[in-house]
């Protein structure tokens, strides 16, 4: 038992989580829900992939969603591609870094750089700032080079910053984001929206990963069993050991 | 059959020893038969260099070590190739798994005393084997290509210059350019696919032959040659390698790989340890990540090399002092005086040092993870340590003692008092 604990004390400090942005809402994403999945798509290939490759995602791998080629190529496929391409943009790199400063970066793995929360975050925290070149900032990534693409969605939100003085008398500056003028969207539906993006956003950063679950099980089924049988067969050889 | 099969094993052993082998390694090899727990290390080490060595070759099959493809065929790999997500988590997993069963390997060499005579040829290789895997994890985690692959060699290389004279020299000769590269990334595929694997296989090889020669220590650290059979001349107290270990060790495999499935397959990430979250934005010569930290297993070490200050403004002190930690297992057989070999019929003294040495070891590996900062720093006005950051002074007291486990290990062990050793192994 106590070399168990050891054991456990050793690879304890592993399982602690890197919690970066620990103060990040949580996203509301279920990667069993194909249709919220499917929405998500949809956003994905009308509002990002104008500017965001996807180059290691197929369209096709959509079929892992519940979509048909069919459906695929009828909703999804717009300028030519075929089923089977990987998600590119026609956009050149260099004319991106001289249109918005940074070139927009590949979106197939985002998801597993940043998380699922940041990225929830992140596309519900755009705010109008004239300072700024593209009269855009973020609280969540201050002076990002991205325009808010989905204002037309959300409406246009400002940035409210207050003085408070907190029980022990010190002064501290609270920021808040104000929907100022309201998009076509109600923010209840905007931030649904977004929770359908960060869920494609997720599945398309592993998209093996739901069969990778669904085998793990099975997997650890049978090394069980296997278990079961190694011990049996080691105790029936020591028999004779004393 | 039986006879015909007889014949061609005849046919064999008058060419090639196959069944003294057999017999002198498995069969006829015999073990001490009160092997504990801390015993199913070494041969897990080995399923897991094979596992290494299968997996990497179907990696190698689809990775292009080229500074513009390598990121995306680690993607390729993990989308488009048949099952080459678990291929690929099974190898980055299995990394991380060969340090944690190494370092329990090496910490049942410690309490029982593995390393003393006559087995320090065992422990030498053993410490060889380390330093390799070493090699091999850094220059691995290269191929990737990710930010964190990319600026972790950085950091490493950059700390080669900071050896005397020929420190800068040493440096672009490691990376093959100026900064880290493509030049880099190819040679770095070379060290880890065929260099190091290759010295790797000697080293194990020449470890087990050493062990095979001089026979297995016991958690009782009796020699179990001493008390042979008068007729037979098999140790009293060995038992066949083959069948009793085989089957006793596929016990402990099964274990290990019910916790290794379980993080392939439901955890591949180990929340960031394993597979680190920067590592999926591709390598940028011109973006410095904010925090730079090498995977767990290297930790204690990086702690190390940032506890010691530098001297006349060079980082010289800490790399000698990290290089140093590792290459301080290599002195043990030398340096332990105790009349006994194993922990049980040790004293107080050996005990406490060793404790130590393990708490120093896991706080040293839990702060490398974490920037400098992470606890704050003194009050300034604090004496010695004002103005300086928590962390690194925890960092320097856990240094000294991870050393001084070493320095003071000819008198503590001496001095200790220690119970008396049965003849024979206890159950």
């Amino acid at each position: 038992m106590k070399k168990l604990l050891l054991v456990l004390g050793l690879l304890l400090p592993m399982l602690g989580m890197a919690n970066e942005g620990a103060h990040l809402e949580r996203a509301p994403i279920d990667p069993n829900n194909q249709a919220s999945l499917q929405r998500g798509a949809q956003v994905f290939v009308n509002y990002c992939l104008s500017c965001h490759s996807a180059a290691s995602m197929r369209y096709n791998r959509m079929t892992d969603i519940g979509l048909s080629n069919a459906q695929i190529k009828a909703n999804l496929l717009f300028a030519g591609e075929k089923v089977g391409d990987t998600m590119t943009v026609a956009m050149q790199k260099k004319e991106a870094k001289a249109w918005f400063g940074a070139a927009p970066p590949d979106l197939s793995v985002e998801a597993r750089a940043r998380g699922a929360d940041w990225l929830y975050g992140y596309l519900r925290s755009f705010y109008r700032d004239d300072t700024t070149s593209t009269g855009w900032n973020n609280a969540v990534f201050d002076k990002v080079a991205m325009p808010h693409v989905l204002w037309q969605l959300q409406g246009q939100q400002i940035l409210k910053v207050e003085d408070k003085v907190n029980a022990h008398g010190v002064k501290t500056e609270v920021h808040t984001l104000v929907l100022d003028q309201p998009g076509s969207m109600s923010p209840a539906e905007y931030d649904a929206t977004i929770a359908d993006l960060v869920n494609y956003l997720v599945f398309m950063g592993e998209p093996a990963k739901s069969q990778r679950l669904q085998l793990g099980l099975i997997v650890l089924l049978f090394l069980g069993l296997l278990f079961v049988i190694a011990y049996y067969l080691k105790k029936e050889f020591w028999k004779d050991i004393h | 059959m039986g006879k015909y099969l007889t014949g061609l094993l005849g046919w064999v052993d008058e060419r090639f020893p196959l069944t003294a082998n057999y017999k002198a390694h498995l069969s006829e090899y015999y073990a001490p038969k009160n092997f504990n727990f801390w015993y199913f290390f070494g041969s897990l080490a080995l399923l897991v260099l094979v596992m290494q060595i299968i997996t990497g070759i179907f990696l190698t099959m689809h990775y292009k070590p080229d500074a513009d493809m390598a990121f995306a065929s680690v993607e390729y790999i993990m989308r488009d190739v048949s099952w080459g997500w678990l291929i690929r988590y099974m190898h980055s997993t299995g990394a991380s798994m060969f340090f944690v069963v190494v370092y329990l390997h090496m910490f049942r060499g410690l309490i029982y005393g593995s390393y003393r005579n006559p087995r320090e040829l065992i422990w030498l290789f053993g410490v060889g084997i380390f330093l390799c895997l070493m090699g091999e994890a850094f220059f691995g985690y290269l191929l990737p290509w990710g930010q964190m692959s990319y600026w972790g060699a950085q950091v490493i290389i950059n700390l080669f210059t900071s050896i005397p004279f020929v420190g800068p020299d040493v440096s672009l000769w490691l990376r093959g350019d100026y900064t880290v590269s493509d030049a880099t990334l190819n040679r770095f595929f070379a060290f880890h696919v065929i260099a190091l694997p290759l010295v790797l296989l000697g080293l194990v090889a020449a470890h087990l032959i050493a062990l095979h020669e001089v026979g297995s220590n016991n958690p009782d650290g009796v020699e179990i040659k001493k008390h042979k059979d008068p007729v037979t001349h098999i140790p009293l107290d060995g038992i066949p390698f083959h069948p009793y270990y085989t089957v006793k060790d596929i016990v402990g495999v099964a274990v290990f790989l019910i916790v290794f499935s379980a993080i392939i397959f439901f955890a591949p990430e180990m929340g960031g340890y394993f597979l680190e979250a920067n590592n999926f934005i591709p390598a940028d010569p011109l973006k410095t990540p904010p925090h730079i930290a090498p995977v767990w297993y290297f930790t204690p070490y990086y702690s190390i090399l940032r506890a010691v200050p530098p001297i006349l403004n060079s980082q010289f002190p800490g790399v000698a002092a990290m290089g140093l930690s590792v290459v301080a297992f290599a002195f043990l057989p030398w340096l332990d005086r105790s009349p006994v070999k194993s922990i049980r019929y040790r004293g107080a003294q050996y005990k406490t040092w060793l404790t130590l040495f393990v708490v120093s070891f896991l706080i040293l590996g839990y702060l490398g993870t974490e920037p400098s900062t992470i606890w704050g720093t003194f009050d300034a006005k604090a004496v010695i340590v004002g103005g300086a950051d928590r962390a690194t002074v925890v960092a320097r007291i856990f240094t000294t003692v991870y050393f001084l486990f070493f320095v003071l290990m000819p008198w503590y062990t001496k001095i200790d008092k220690t119970k008396p050793v049965p003849e024979r192994v206890t159950g």
